[in-house]
């Protein structure tokens, strides 16, 4: 913690991209440094927030033109997608461009034992979805994972389209009409009977802002808990608990051997291999826990708002877009990937009004990233600070000082 | 300290034997029929002219590259299509003679992986925090800084292994292969940069390493170094073992001033 200190007053002129990052190791410091209870307090706070974040409707970001519960749905989903190809690319360092696929597998796993072949509940097909993604994961894995590099970036990216073309022909998975009328989970609390009583155990009314001034909006209210084809708000709670259990998750496992074994084989293959690290193992681990979120997020999807899959809700551009994610926020650093998965999911809806000129700001946007900060937006902290004794060491050798 | 040196030519276990290793790349032989052992407790010195086979010797050893014919044995046991990463947990560890540090992560880190070769600890142990979990990890910290300690870095602990001083790199391999706790530990050409004093020191260290009660081989190209530190050496030339026996030995051994003198400045000195 304290080594980092020294680094944060550097000699080179650094664009705010690079500031950024140091203002964010600023925040980690000065919350490290709060008593363990101010901690706790702060995190339950922020957890809180971002549960009340779609009835809060808070100004400038709250999307006005569409339904702002859904966005934060979507963002949440690849917020987790993003955390679950963060431990594939970023901390075992294995480029996976089919995610997508694994995203598919899991959403229709849970459409096929939801619906029409079998009827199990959610909360039944939902473990299902992520063993049947998990196993996928380790078939594909197990022979590509023994070649190095590239071989797996095609391999992967064969696979996402692969998954999509089957199923486009597959008639037992409803081909190209897709999956109707997934069920939603269980509502907790009382049924809603339409039209007129919304169920559920309570109504939790939403913000309406007058410029800034809030005022309860009564008009709008979210029924807790009730799963239905009105509000996206309680998917999106769920979601949001599922991203934080998994978060958790990776928190643990990778403050242990295993993360330590994953960054060794990323960092040198030979060498970890040679330092006693089955890096075969790993690495197949690393890929089955990613695809296993996948197949998590996939479920979620299916079983969401919409209750409709099909081939066309996984094409290739959403792989990119999950790996544009993991690289933009940070490869390497679980909130970095986070944050790059809001970033992608949620500026193309904010500035809807813009979305003809879409790809053309997404391209704008990485390739100054690429120049400012390959790195991308958060990446690990001691990636931060090599590059930075990387820059002052150019500066001194320009300035000829350097005697080693 | 150093009773518990190798007696030359005593009557030790071998911990490791080469048994007429032959080893081709397309039309070179870089290793030609070598044959040689290391006994429990020693430190072999394995030195030879640039490009004389020395580190493929360890890559032969350590299973990188498999031998075209003849084996290694190691405890009595034929290495033999062995997985790298078994051969480790076996008991032979080494360092690079190109520095292979795991760059991004920190000097404790590093030696951390080493320590990790020998734990049993997985998946769910780490995500639900176990028992040996928790026991493992502290043992391997407590070992790791040990280690650091013994060869002088541990100041260093939580620095990027790429923010090191190249010196203090090569200590961290040599800390990094240690922790894997091996019973032969293999050293490519450990003082390689260094200035005579890091050298002395280095040396130093390497004695006491062996006092710890490990088994050294050593890759050295500096003479009097190896002279110094040495109890038997084992000397290749062109892939072939031209001579061994203990540092007297071969100091007068006329095929090895030969190969010697022959040999250009950088490599002499
Ligand atoms: N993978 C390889 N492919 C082809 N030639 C190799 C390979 N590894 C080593 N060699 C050759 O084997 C010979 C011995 O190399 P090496 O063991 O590195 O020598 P040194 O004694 O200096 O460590 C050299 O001629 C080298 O070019
Ligand atoms: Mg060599």
């Amino acid at each position: 913690m304290s080594a980092a200190t020294t680094e944060r007053t550097p000699a080179v002129a650094l664009n705010p991209l690079q500031r950024l990052g140091l203002w964010w190791d600023g925040v980690v410091d000065r919350y490290n440094a709060l008593p363990k209870l101010s901690r706790l307090l702060l995190v339950i706070l922020f957890v809180l927030f971002c549960y009340a974040l779609p009835l809060l409707r808070p100004p400038i970001i709250t999307t006005n033109a569409i339904d702002f519960g859904g966005v934060m749905f979507s963002v949440a989903a690849f917020a987790l997608v993003a955390l679950g190809l963060n431990i594939v690319i970023g901390y075992a360092g294995l480029l996976d461009l089919g995610y997508v696929g694994f995203y598919a597998v899991g959403a229709y796993t849970t459409g096929v034992l939801t619906t029409y072949h079998w009827h199990w509940p959610f909360f039944l097909a939902l473990p299902l979805a992520i063993a049947v993604t998990m196993v996928t994961g380790v078939i594909l894995g197990a022979p590509t994972l023994r070649v190095r590099g590239d071989y797996l970036a095609i391999v992967t990216l064969g696979f996402g389209e692969i998954i999509r073309i089957c199923v486009n022909n597959v008639q037992w998975l409803g081909a190209s009409a897709g999956i109707k009328d997934i069920p939603h989970p269980n509502t907790i609390g009382k049924k809603p009977v339409p039209p007129f009583d919304p169920g559920g155990m309570f109504a939790i009314p939403h913000l309406k802002w007058n410029g800034w001034v809030p005022s309860l909006d009564k008009v709008h209210e979210t029924h807790f808990l009730v799963f239905g084809a009105v509000d996206a708000i309680p998917y999106y709670w769920l979601l949001l608990t599922a991203m934080i259990l998994v978060l958790l998750g990776d928190r643990l496992v990778k403050a242990s051997r295993v993360g330590r074994a994953w960054e060794a084989t990323r960092e040198d293959e030979d060498a970890a291999e040679l330092m006693g690290v089955p890096t075969f193992k790993y690495k197949l681990m690393a890929f089955a826990l990613g695809a296993a979120i996948g197949g998590l997020s996939g479920s979620f999807y299916a079983s969401s708002q919409g209750g409709y899959i099909s081939p066309d809700s996984f094409p290739l551009l959403l792989s990119m877009l999950f790996v544009a994610a993991v690289i933009v926020g940070g490869s390497g650093n679980r909130w970095g990937a986070m944050a790059g998965g809001t970033l992608v999911a949620y500026l193309p809806e904010r500035f809807r009004a813009f979305a003809d000129y879409r790809l053309l700001v997404f391209g704008l946007a990485l390739t100054v990233l690429a120049v400012w900060r390959p790195e991308g937006l958060l990446p690990p902290r001691r990636t931060r600070r090599a590059k930075l004794v990387e820059a002052q060491i150019d500066e001194l050798e320009g300035e000829g000082v350097v005697d080693e | 300290m150093s009773e518990t040196g190798a007696q030359t030519g005593g009557p030790l276990t071998k911990v490791l034997e080469v048994d007429d290793v032959t080893i081709r790349f397309g039309g070179l032989t870089a290793l030609d029929s070598v044959s040689f052992d290391i006994r429990e407790g020693e430190i072999l010195g394995l030195i030879g002219p640039n490009g004389a086979g020395k580190t493929t010797c360890f890559n032969v050893m350590t299973g990188v590259y498999q031998a075209t014919s003849g084996q290694v044995l190691f405890d009595g046991k034929p290495l033999t299509k062995l997985a790298r990463h078994k051969i480790t947990q076996l008991g032979i560890a080494r360092t690079f003679q190109n520095i292979r540090l795991f760059r991004s992560m920190t000097v404790l880190e590093n030696v951390m992986v080493g320590a990790d070769a020998h734990s049993k600890v997985g998946f769910w142990d780490a995500l639900l925090r176990t028992p040996r979990h928790r026991h493992t990890e502290s043992e391997s910290t407590t070992r790791a800084k040990e280690l650091l300690k013994i060869v002088g870095i541990s100041a260093r602990h939580d620095e990027l292994a790429a923010n090191l001083s190249y010196g203090d790199q090569r200590r961290l391999e040599i800390a990094r292969a240690m922790a894997t706790g091996p019973k032969l530990l293999c050293l490519d050409e450990p003082a390689a940069g260094f200035n005579p004093a890091e050298k002395l020191k280095l040396m130093e260290l390497i004695r006491r390493v062996r006092d710890e009660g490990y088994t050294v081989l050593l890759i050295e190209h500096d003479m009097r170094l190896v002279m110094g530190v040495t109890d038997r050496i084992v000397v290749l030339e062109f892939g072939r073992k031209i001579a061994e026996g203990t540092p007297a030995e071969i100091r007068d051994n006329p095929a090895v001033i030969a190969a010697y003198l022959g040999v250009d400045e950088e490599d002499a000195s």
